[in-house]
């Protein structure tokens, strides 16, 4: 179905491409089109967009080839085509959150992250399927449709953002962001094979994305290098004065560590991200990724324990639920999105509003958060939970005196078939691993770690000291150029 | 799931954070509900054993504490745009059922 040279520009990367569009070898018209007809071609297979924004991305990609054409294309991902996960506002575009709640929701503003990406030149296609508000990890729990893995479409792609991660590894476009709140970018990166960034909490404003548990989302790449999560990272990165919660840090060169190697590089592998849970597959992946940079230079050290990091778990399905009963309490049917009508009074509209609108996992969540802050149960569990996140951030604080960064698997297991998972506390242990960074803030990223099962990816997970995504990015290029796992699967869906 | 567990969670208190949250729940949604949370519920008790005493909580994902804005005026969104997500509008208002009893 498509020709060769096709297949060669749909492999592209962002740092590939923006070279090649300036050298002329390309033009972003031929790119855009090139993943606009990938779509068309796989996503009755792999559903992965909500809404497709072509015409708008050629029309951008056009001005963008005047652009470069003039010689005047100094943003850095001019004409660089990406999607974005639906929980970023975009101005005059539909954006949903996955939820029935906001069917029709055309938002009147840019997400931060939407407007710098536009500064710096990338052109959306379009935006990718979600679990319903960013809650869950598969993809299943979305309100219009479930999203497939590209590597083996009976699987699911993890989540919450499960589209933009199978959006990267179906060729869909170069790459694309997602939002992390216990995994969500992480997680489907690992199962999707390619490479999710969450950065620091407060590295990348939040303004725009519609929030799920504010202490703890944040925005990040979805990208087939290292390299090019560096450069995504770069455009989205900085102070915002939308969003008080964003470090007023200057935003150093991410792409300065890339070449560091990994001599001398002092790894911790604490013992909790190493213990049961672990699908012996996985194990073994981790084990040979481990081996891998001990190899290469890299002082692993296995003897760290984090004692409360089994904690994180609980803790995050106090704090999570906690603050998104209060961040949901918004839609009342009132200002925009879903609204029922024909009640008897005010409460009753809302209360049929809010039992329409949500799907099962979020009013499950709704209801754990009003639990956990309601009178008489705080002390014991929101309270309790916030104080042995202290006790968590404490340990990472520990080892980092140590050790220049974690490493763990991203992931308990492979990609699981869709519909296997039908436990909500079955569905969360897939985020153990991912957790503890949202806990403690930190960066982290999960990169291409080899196969397990059946040949579905393994992520390899790093986590990195806070606001030091230069290190973190630094040492997974490193192992990416020693392992150079494929990022796409060999029997292409749309090849058919 | 253990029954024992099942046990501590009942069917008003469901009924109860529904009310609360104002999300109008079915008989069988709040008996599912009802099952999970206490499910759910019997994985976290374990935070209770850890000893928290002298132990600061974390309110926040980073350490800022009272980040100001300028004080300066800037224009607002068009109040067209605004409006035109509203379920429910008349002229520039947003419409709704009466909120005051009129008795």
């Amino acid at each position: 179905m498509t020709t060769s040279t096709d297949q060669e520009l749909l492999s592209i990367t962002l740092a590939d491409g923006a070279r090649r569009l300036r050298d002329g070898s390309v033009t972003s018209r031929q790119l855009t089109q090139a993943f606009l007809d990938r779509i068309n071609a796989t996503d009755e297979e792999v559903h992965v967009f909500v809404t497709v924004t072509g015409e708008t991305a050629l029309a951008e990609a056009a001005a963008a080839d005047d652009l470069l054409a003039r010689g005047d294309a100094t943003a850095p991902l001019t004409g660089l085509p990406i999607a974005l996960k639906d929980v970023l506002m975009t101005k005059g575009v539909r954006t949903t959150a996955g939820s029935r709640m906001l069917d029709n929701l055309v938002p009147p503003y840019d997400a931060t992250v939407v407007s710098r990406l536009r500064d710096a030149g990338a052109i959306s296609v379009g935006k990718t399927n979600m679990d319903e508000f960013a809650m869950g990890s598969s993809t299943e729990h979305s309100a219009w449709f479930p999203t497939a893995n590209p590597w083996d479409l009976e699987r699911v792609p993890g989540g919450s953002s499960g589209g933009s991660a199978a959006a990267v590894a179906a060729q869909q476009c170069i790459a694309s962001l997602g939002s992390d709140t216990g995994g969500s970018i992480r997680q489907p990166a690992s199962f999707c094979g390619v490479v999710g960034l969450k950065p620091t909490y407060g590295r990348v404003s939040r303004y725009g994305l519609i929030a799920f548990a504010s202490s703890l989302d944040q925005i990040g790449p979805f990208t087939r290098t290292v390299e090019d999560a560096a450069l995504l990272l770069q455009a989205i990165a900085g102070p915002d004065p939308l969003d008080s919660t964003c470090y007023d840090e200057p935003v150093p060169d991410f792409s300065a560590q890339l070449d560091r190697g990994l001599d001398g590089l002092k790894v911790a592998a604490p013992q909790e991200f190493f213990g049961d849970g672990m699908d012996d597959d996985v194990a073994a992946t981790i084990e040979a990724s481990l081996d891998l940079l001990a190899a290469n230079g890299a002082v692993i050290d296995r003897s760290p324990s984090m004692p409360s990091v089994p904690m994180a778990l609980p803790v995050y399905y106090i704090l999570a639920p906690s603050e998104c009963s209060a961040n949901l309490a918004r839609f009342d049917g009132v200002k925009y999105g879903y609204g029922a009508r024909g009640g008897e009074s005010m409460w009753s509209d809302m209360e049929a509003t809010r039992q329409h609108g949500f799907g099962r996992e979020v009013k499950r969540r709704i209801l754990l958060g009003a639990y956990a802050l309601s009178a008489g149960y705080y002390d014991a569990y929101y309270l309790q939970a916030q104080k042995v996140r202290t006790l968590i951030r404490r340990e990472f604080d520990r080892v980092f005196a140590e050790h220049d960064v974690i490493v763990a698997p991203t992931a308990p297991t492979v990609a699981f078939k869709q519909g296997e998972i039908t436990d909500p506390y079955q569905m969360y242990l897939n985020d153990i691993y991912t957790i503890p960074a949202n806990i403690a803030g930190l960066p982290a990223i999960s990169i291409p770690g080899g196969f397990g099962a059946d040949g579905m990816p393994v992520g390899l997970q790093f986590v990195g000291q806070r606001l030091d995504e230069t290190t973190l990015l630094g040492v997974a290029n490193a192992y990416e150029q020693i392992a150079r796992w494929p990022t796409t699967p060999s029997s292409n869906v749309g090849s058919t | 799931m253990p029954s024992s567990d099942d046990t501590q969670f009942t069917i008003e208190q469901v009924r109860h954070l529904a009310s609360l949250v104002r999300i109008e729940l079915t008989d069988s949604e709040v008996e599912e509900f009802r099952s999970e949370l206490a499910s759910i519920l019997s994985h976290i008790d374990a935070l209770a054993e850890i000893d928290t005493t002298d132990v600061p909580p974390t309110n926040n994902g980073a350490d800022l504490l009272n980040v100001k804005d300028d004080d300066a005026s800037r224009p607002s969104l068009p109040r067209e745009q605004i409006m035109a997500n509203a379920p429910q509008r008349e002229d520039d208002y947003f419409r709704v059922h009466a909120v005051l009893d009129q008795s």
